[in-house]
């Protein structure tokens, strides 16, 4: 068998002779059908039908009519667009913060020899939860009357906060439930990588007289540099679709701050579905979508000077 | 790792994708099924002995009542029409209504009405003007709620102050509050958060202005309209009212319920909701709102609707006229959940809870005005917050506040 993987023409036959068994081609279009159809169904022609829109003014229910780029250049004059597209870098930002927070917890956990697990499951667990859920505790944690958090602070002397009511905190106290909850997956993931790391790299530097800080650094940090990556690179498009946190932390006719704390998905939201104006929020979408292809490819291009792939 | 760099790039581009796509979700589908759409757990068992009822007389339906949560209830709708999915009942308001009506969405159960020989006459004029649109009927009223004061009698007496009746006016109202307030014990006199329906729309009117003009252009700058916002800055500006941003935190129904605030003016949907509170029971008591120029409260209500894309709009018709007639409206009084629409049956609801004088809510009705509606009024209601929220918090003048929402008003209606 190793003489076969081995050499190339053996490879060759074997593949000929598999084609050989099977009717023809179109099976292998058969096997992928059921996820191709899905693909087609569920993102690629919702997509084509948003692009559409986008050229158009729908009105709430029947046929819309075409109006060419209207919808975008309405949207680019618009303050309210600019300044939810500023909030949603902002969140980006803040939830980038929650990456080297779960590096370094994820290196922790792995130190731990028992109850492993257990940390796992914790972290874990506001992933599993419904957002929903998750933000209305958040909710009464930030309450700035009765909340869990003033009163902590409280006792330390330092005076409350409305936490969501205020538009100087809102966009903060947002972005720390956010990295709260994206922590277990990210957990996950470079927990995935730190086991991938081999054991003997460490063993061998310590013999060169390497402390746990420098192994750290120069080992761990750079073999672990795919999985980081790939966290970055969800973090941002997570980041990008804020939305359902916003929602339920945030809305209330009462709250003046929300206007100051809006997303882009937000923003997204009250137009398409509060004011009935589908174009406009489909226009909204496609840049959205423009915004998170621009961001995702500038981190694949400065991937090359900071990931390492073995 | 190699591959893995392939593997990231295929998930964000996915993910990149999701951000466009949206979901839809269904009503269902069976012999002859009958969905019927609501937002409220409160209400969902009157529904359900509603639909039970409608059941007994018609074997061969099915009726299925679904709660959608409020926030997301006008969203799933407007999904579920455009989808052809929508439910084939379900509750319409006022404000909601002209877009679906104008959007051929609403099933047209004018002529099953006439055959019914249902007597319009059993509804509230007011309610029946909210919904109509060059005289087709698109449903019927199921309820109807007016405002009043909800008052804790507890803080009245520690503060020593006399219950409110109808006797009272604006200065008597601002008198209570300044009294009631004790900041010591975290009590305020009253709760004004932005409320057009239980607060600063019922104030306009009562100080003689309007909302929408008769031009069909807003109003809110006048100077009646004006000394109605004023009424509720004026509470924030004195303190009365915890401020906006605790109202954001904390609803005012709940400062209420807390026994935080000593009057909270609003609708009389709250009354199952207070009265389930046993330790709150005792305490909470109604009057009519203050007067000024003269007296005023919005009315409003909620219509049962049906799908025009529905796969049996016979059937639907016959339910919604049963949901909103007679026996519907005996099952929803009895339950205490809402104050039905039809004629007469509003005893029950009054009986359910004795200890409450609920007959304020009913009496209302005579110095009611339906909610002012004009164009796309949830977009013009949904500016709110922006501009009259700097005069709740004090950094505006109402006068200036209300000139600019008047102006943001027109522009949305001239579209």
């Amino acid at each position: 068998m190793t003489t076969d993987v081995a050499s190339p023409p053996a490879r060759q036959r074997t593949r000929r002779r598999a084609g050989g068994l099977l009717p023809s081609p179109g099976w292998g279009y058969l096997m992928i059908a059921p996820a191709f159809i899905g693909l087609v169904a569920f993102y690629v022609w919702p997509f084509l039908t948003t692009f559409g829109k986008s050229f158009m003014d729908v009105p709430a229910f029947g046929p819309g009519t075409f109006t060419g780029v209207d919808n975008y250049t309405e949207l680019l004059a618009d303050d309210r667009f600019w300044q939810a597209l500023r909030n949603s870098a902002l969140y980006t930002v803040i939830l980038l913060l929650g990456v080297p927070v779960a590096i370094v917890l994820a290196a922790l956990i792995e130190q731990v020899s028992r109850g492993r697990a257990l940390y796992r499951v914790l972290f874990f667990l506001p992933v599993v939860t419904l957002p929903v859920a998750v933000s209305m505790v958040w909710r009464f944690i930030y309450n700035g009357d009765f909340g869990l958090l003033n009163y902590v602070l409280s006792l330390v002397g330092v005076p409350g906060q409305y936490w969501v009511a205020d538009a100087t905190f809102t966009i903060y106290a947002v972005g720390v439930v956010g990295i709260w909850m994206s922590l277990g997956i990210n957990l996950i993931i470079l927990g995935a990588g730190l086991q991938s790391i081999p054991q003997d790299l460490y063993e061998a530097s310590s013999l060169d007289g390497a402390g746990r800080v420098r192994q750290f650094f120069r080992i761990t940090l750079p073999l672990l540099s795919p999985s980081v990556f790939l966290v970055t690179v969800l973090t941002v498009i997570s980041a990008l679709q804020m939305f359902d946190l916003i929602f339920v932390m945030l809305r209330s006719v009462n709250n003046t701050a929300l206007a100051d704390s809006k997303t882009i998905v937000y923003l997204f939201y009250e137009k398409a579905f509060v004011e009935f104006d589908q174009g406009y929020g489909a226009a909204i979408a496609i840049v959205l979508l423009m915004v998170i292809m621009a961001a995702t490819l500038v981190q694949f291009r400065l991937q090359r000077r900071w990931v390492f792939y073995d | 790792m190699r591959h893995g760099k392939r593997w990231i790039a295929a998930a964000a581009v996915l993910a990149a994708l999701a951000a466009t796509g949206c979901g839809s979700s269904g009503g269902g589908d069976g012999k002859v099924t009958l969905s019927y759409a609501t937002w409220s757990d409160d209400q969902k068992p009157a529904m359900e002995a509603i639909a039970k009822a409608f059941e007994d007389k018609h074997p061969d339906i099915d009726v299925q009542v679904q709660v959608l949560p409020w926030p997301e209830y006008w969203s799933t709708l407007q999904v579920g029409a455009a989808g052809r999915t929508a439910p084939d009942a379900f509750w319409m308001l006022a404000d909601q209504f002209p877009a679906y009506a104008k959007g051929k969405q609403l099933l047209d159960i004018t002529d099953a009405v006439k055959a019914a020989g249902v007597d319009l006459a059993a509804y509230p004029k007011a309610v029946l003007d909210l919904y109509d649109v060059d005289g087709k009927l698109y449903g019927l009223p199921k309820d109807f709620d007016t405002n009043a004061i909800w008052f804790n009698k507890a803080l009245f007496d520690k503060a020593g102050v006399a219950y409110p009746d109808d006797s009272w006016t604006w200065d008597d109202a601002r008198e209570a509050a300044r009294k009631l307030t004790n900041p010591a014990a975290g009590v305020w006199g009253i709760a004004a958060p932005i409320d057009r329906q239980g607060g600063y729309y019922n104030s306009i009117y009562q100080a003689g202005g309007k909302v929408i003009g008769d031009d069909g252009k807003a109003a809110i700058d006048s100077p009646e309209a004006i000394s109605g916002l004023q009424f509720w800055t004026q509470m924030h500006a004195d303190g009365f009212s915890p401020t906006l941003k605790q109202l954001s935190d904390t609803e005012a129904v709940q400062m209420f319920m807390d026994q935080k605030v000593a009057m909270y003016f609003s609708g009389s949907f709250w009354a199952q909701r207070l009265y389930g509170d046993q330790a709150l029971r005792p305490n909470v008591g109604v009057a009519p709102l203050p007067k000024a120029k003269q007296r005023a409260t919005m009315i409003s209500g909620i219509l049962n609707a049906g799908y025009a894309g529905t796969k049996h709009p016979k059937e639907l018709a016959e339910f919604l006229i049963f949901a909103s007639g007679k026996d519907a409206a005996v099952i929803q009084a009895k339950s205490g959940a809402v104050l039905p629409a039809y004629q007469d049956t509003q005893q029950g609801w009054l009986d359910a809870m004795p200890e409450f004088n609920l007959k304020v809510f009913v009496d209302a009705v005579d110095y009611s005005v339906p909610l002012p509606i004009a164009g796309d009024a949830a977009k013009w209601t949904g500016l709110e917050t922006q501009y009259l929220g700097p005069a709740w918090e004090g950094k505006q003048s109402a006068a200036d506040a209300a000139r600019a929402y008047n102006t943001a008003i027109n522009e949305v209606l001239a579209q």
